[in-house]
Formats: structure tokens, C-alpha cells, sequence
């Protein structure tokens, strides 16, 4: 019982001292607009109130722990989850875009990977473009995404999650490529002997052995996907999604807003980084595959 | 008309690599019969290997001839006319014993109920009765290795072909898995090539022993065994064993060249 515990005690260091440096970094940035206003009105601060100014400003440069944390609870607890300033709203809306985006990824790479295994000319020519797509940058590329379609009369949810697979097929088609040539030499040779076809070879072979290696590109996969549909929430204009707070809250200096979306971004990512891990969990146990 | 089973006639293969041409296999003849046991024995790259795999139509020679039932090896492949154990048992973790042994009979399309029959009745044969249901990784190698014979049995293939199978075995389990071998033989009547590093194992098993040599690969002795067809553990311990073991021992010197 000692290991969970001492588990436990190491988070809690860590979170603990997160916070301690963040309230430092927010008296730090914060405290140099409490003098301004100090030294116009004519007034002397003592030291002590400086702090507790820098700790309750309206737009701050860093808003303290604790008041993103009052942000978020107004947001998300106190709001009806149909209102518009609901957090639990505007991230339904970006979770949408997210699973259907991650689902076009994941489908893609997978299909593309399989493709790149099978066929010489795949490998050579699919690979240096899905390299060369993801060294563009995605902030460039969203804007066209959305406008293009957008002229075709493609909104809403679509373009969204097409801009979110862009981000999302690339860590899948790279971990399912080396997933399914995973089989040793003995192993295909085996299939062989049996005079089984590519396609059995794939089934039961190449697949099961490549489903370690696609769990662990599904949770990159899925953190991508996110970021995917956060930015292609930016340009649109959009009023709904994490993407449209985090822009409002940037148009408008509300810092809080922007570090509370951003952490509610944080723990939707890490929410479904954690269901795919489960998912991992439950599949290769039922393989016999679990370490 | 001999009943030959596999007849190999000069066969020769040379594989191309970076450092030139390497000659695996030389002028190689030989005839394995229905029924008989044949090792094959000699140093690393004697072509032992190489032949068992062109036997199988994994390796393709590039002169001479080579026939596997009255087939060419890939048609007989493609007939599913043998099977393959190699040196490392290669199950699937993700199957469980029973299903890595029907492996290949869902490949070749058998109903859901002969694969479970044949199942039962080939892990019966290796003795892994009640291990159906077991991971590989929850049984010892030795287990193992005999769970890779059972699929290889499963489809009932009239030929066997092992490539080492017991060569990363201790050899307590290995003289168990000799034995147990023997009596599969029996009762099967399958005709079986071996391939192996271990002269007492090839004298022990085998109707037959293939003595061969590497740089080129070739043949440099055919013995026929004169052992009795039912051997006890202990007839390793008789003068006529030590006798077949040393002329194998002599072949083996014979082709090695240390010049």
C-alpha cells in the first residue's frame, strides 16, 4: 500500500509547487501595473498591498490560480450547460469537431498506412508528402481550409473536423506503418509455408501485431486532433468552442477567460488521452497481450 | 521407380550480396522416401538451413532440380503439402494455444468444428492435453516448441520439415522432446527433414543422416542408419550408435578445410 501512497505524495509536490511558481509569476507580471496606477494617483503602496492587488486585478497579465479557479466554477458549474457562457458548452461544441476529426484521422492513417506496407510505390511517394504536410504550419493552412469551404457552403462542423484529421492522421499513419511491418522474418515466412494471401497475412498477423504500436500513435493522435479543431475554431470567427473563447477572450484582454478555456482544453485532452488508454488497458488484456 | 518423396538433383543456389556472390548450395543430390527421418548436420552455412527453405519453396534454387511429392516446391506450397517448425516456436501471443494451433487450419479454410477436433486431437499428440486455453507466455519452451509442432501437425500435411527445433532447448528437455518425437514419427508415418547442430540428436532420430559442409554448401555423406526403428533413450549408450555418431564426426572433419 506504500507505492500508491507515495505516488499520491509525488503529484501532490509537483501540483503544489506548479501553483507556488504561478502565484510568483503572477505577482511578478502583475505588479508593475499596480505601481503604475499607484505612482499616477499619487499614492504609496506598501508591499503587502501591492501583492494582494496583483492577486485580484480585473485583466491581468497572469490571473492568479485562484481566480481562473472561480472562472471555471462560474463557468462550468454555475452556468446551464445551454448557455453561452458555459464552458461545458463550448467544450461539447469542440469535442464534437474533435471525435469526428479524430475518427476521419484515425481511419485515414490507418488506411494509408496499410497502403504504404503493401505497396512499394506507396511507401515512396505517400510518405514524403504526409512528412511535408505536417511541416506546414496548421495556423496557415486553417484559415484556407475554412474559407474555401465555407465558399462552397461547407460550415460548421465539417471543416472543423477535416483541419482536426489533418493533425490527427499523421501520428497514426507513422506508429501503424511501423506497427504492422512489426512481424519478424520467421513470422511472414511462416504465413508462407501456409500459402496464406496478403490479405489473411493482414488480418491475422500484420493488424494484431500492430495494435500496441496504435494505441500508443491514438493518444498523440487524439491530443493532435484537439489542437486541430482549437485552431480552426480561431479564424472562422466562430462564437462557439474552446477556440471562440479562447479568440473572444484575447479580443477583449479577459485573461481569466483564456486561462480557464485553456485549462479546460488541458483536461479534455487529458480526459481522452485517458479513455484511450482504458481502451489499450481492456484490448490487450483480452490479446493476452498485457504487461 | 523409387517412392521418392523430395529429390533434389545438382542443385545449386548462389545469393547475390554486397560482398559478391555466396554459394549456399553446391551441386547438391539427394532422395528422402516416404516415411524415412532425415537430418541434416554440419557447421553454420553448410546450406542445411538453405535446403530445408528451398524444400519448402521459401528459397528459390537457381540451378538444378528439385521435386517435393512430384510437385516443384512452390507448387507443392501452394498445395500445403508439408509443415514448417523453425528454431523459435514463433506462436502468437495474442492467440491462445488452441487458437495458434488452428491458425493455419482457419487460413486453409476448415469448418469451425474440424479445426476444434483437429485441434484436440494434434495437441493430444504433442501431450498438451488441457493447455488449450493457456497463453504461450504461461508455458515453459519446451511446451512451446511442441505447440508450434502441434500446428504444424494440425492440417496433416504427409511431410514435416524442422529447422532446429530444439536447438535453443536445455538438453534435459531436449532428450524428452526426442524421444516424444520418435514415437510421433511412429505413429504419424510422416516423412521428416531435420535440421540440426547436435550429432547425438541426428544419430539418435534419424533413418537417414546428411552429413554436409559449408563454403561451398554441399554433401560430403549420406548415412543410413543401421539402428533398430524402436530406440529406447539408452541406445545412445551402444556400440552401434558410437559407431554411426563417429562416422558422422569423421564426415564433418572430412569437409572442413582449414585452409
Amino acid at each position: 500500500m506504500i507505492d500508491p501512497l507515495r505516488n499520491f505524495l509525488a503529484i501532490c509536490t509537483v501540483v503544489l509547487a506548479i501553483i507556488a511558481i504561478w502565484y510568483a509569476g503572477a505577482f511578478a507580471l502583475n505588479s508593475q501595473w499596480t505601481r503604475d496606477q499607484a505612482a499616477r494617483a499619487g499614492t504609496e503602496l506598501s508591499l503587502g498591498a501591492i501583492a494582494r492587488d496583483t492577486m485580484r486585478q480585473e485583466r491581468p497579465k497572469l490571473p492568479a490560480p485562484h481566480q481562473v479557479g472561480a472562472e471555471l466554477w462560474k463557468t462550468v458549474a454555475q452556468k446551464k450547460i445551454t448557455s453561452k457562457r458555459s464552458l461545458v458548452f463550448h467544450g461539447w461544441i469542440t469535442l464534437q469537431a474533435t471525435l469526428l476529426g479524430f475518427a476521419i484521422g484515425t481511419l485515414a492513417g490507418i488506411t494509408l498506412a496499410i497502403g504504404i506496407v503493401h505497396s512499394r510505390t506507396m511507401d515512396m511517394s505517400v510518405m514524403p508528402w504526409a512528412i511535408a504536410s505536417q511541416t506546414v504550419p496548421i495556423l496557415a493552412i486553417a484559415p484556407m481550409v475554412i474559407v474555401v469551404l465555407s465558399s462552397i457552403g461547407i460550415q460548421g462542423l465539417i471543416p472543423k473536423a477535416l483541419i482536426s484529421a489533418y493533425l490527427s492522421f499523421f501520428p497514426v499513419v507513422v506508429g501503424m506503418v511501423k506497427g504492422l511491418r512489426a512481424p519478424n522474418a520467421m513470422q511472414l515466412d511462416l504465413m508462407q509455408t501456409y500459402h496464406a494471401g496478403r490479405l489473411q497475412t493482414l488480418l491475422k498477423l500484420r493488424l494484431p501485431a500492430s495494435m500496441p504500436y496504435l494505441f500508443a500513435s491514438l493518444k498523440v493522435a487524439v491530443a493532435a486532433a484537439l489542437v486541430g479543431t482549437i485552431v480552426a475554431e480561431l479564424p472562422s470567427g466562430a462564437v462557439r468552442g474552446l477556440g471562440a473563447r479562447l479568440l473572444s477572450g484575447s479580443y477583449y484582454g479577459q485573461t481569466i477567460q483564456i486561462w480557464a478555456a485553456l485549462l479546460a482544453a488541458a483536461a479534455l485532452a487529458a480526459g481522452l488521452v485517458a479513455l484511450i488508454g482504458l481502451a489499450q488497458k481492456g484490448v490487450l488484456k483480452r490479446m493476452g497481450m498485457a504487461q | 521407380m523409387s517412392d521418392a518423396i523430395i529429390q533434389a538433383q545438382n542443385l545449386d543456389l548462389t545469393f547475390k550480396t554486397n560482398d559478391g556472390p555466396v554459394h549456399a548450395l553446391k551441386d547438391v543430390s539427394l532422395e528422402i522416401n516416404k516415411g524415412e527421418f532425415v537430418s541434416f548436420i554440419g557447421p553454420s552455412g553448410c546450406g542445411k538451413t538453405t535446403f530445408l527453405r528451398c524444400i519448402a519453396g521459401l528459397e528459390a534454387p537457381t540451378g538444378g532440380a528439385l521435386s517435393v511429392n512430384g510437385m516443384s516446391p512452390d507448387e507443392a506450397r501452394r498445395a500445403r503439402s508439408y509443415g514448417y517448425v523453425f528454431q523459435a516456436a514463433g506462436l502468437y501471443p495474442w492467440r491462445t494455444i488452441a487458437r495458434n494451433v488452428q491458425l493455419p487450419l482457419e487460413i486453409m479454410g476448415f469448418s469451425a468444428a474440424e479445426r476444434a477436433e483437429r485441434v484436440e486431437k494434434v495437441l493430444e499428440l504433442v501431450d498438451l492435453k488441457g493447455f488449450g486455453k493457456k497463453f504461450p507466455w504461461q508455458l515453459s519452451g519446451g511446451m512451446q516448441q511442441r505447440a508450434s509442432i502441434a500446428r504444424a501437425l494440425s492440417f496433416d500435411a504427409s511431410i514435416l520439415l524442422m529447422d532446429e527445433p530444439f536447438g535453443a532447448l536445455d538438453e534435459i528437455v531436449r532428450d524428452h522432446l526426442n524421444e516424444q518425437l520418435l514415437a510421433l514419427w511412429a505413429r504419424t508415418e510422416k516423412t521428416i527433414a531435420f535440421v540440426t547442430h547436435s550429432i547425438p540428436e541426428a544419430v539418435y532420430l534419424s533413418t537417414k543422416i546428411v552429413v554436409m559442409s559449408p563454403r561451398p554448401g554441399r554433401i560430403t555423406d549420406v548415412i543410413e542408419s543401421t539402428l533398430p526403428r524402436e530406440r529406447p533413450l539408452d541406445i545412445r549408450e551402444s556400440p552401434e550408435f558410437v559407431e554411426i555418431a563417429h562416422r558422422v564426426r569423421e564426415g564433418l572433419k572430412a569437409g572442413h578445410s582449414y585452409d
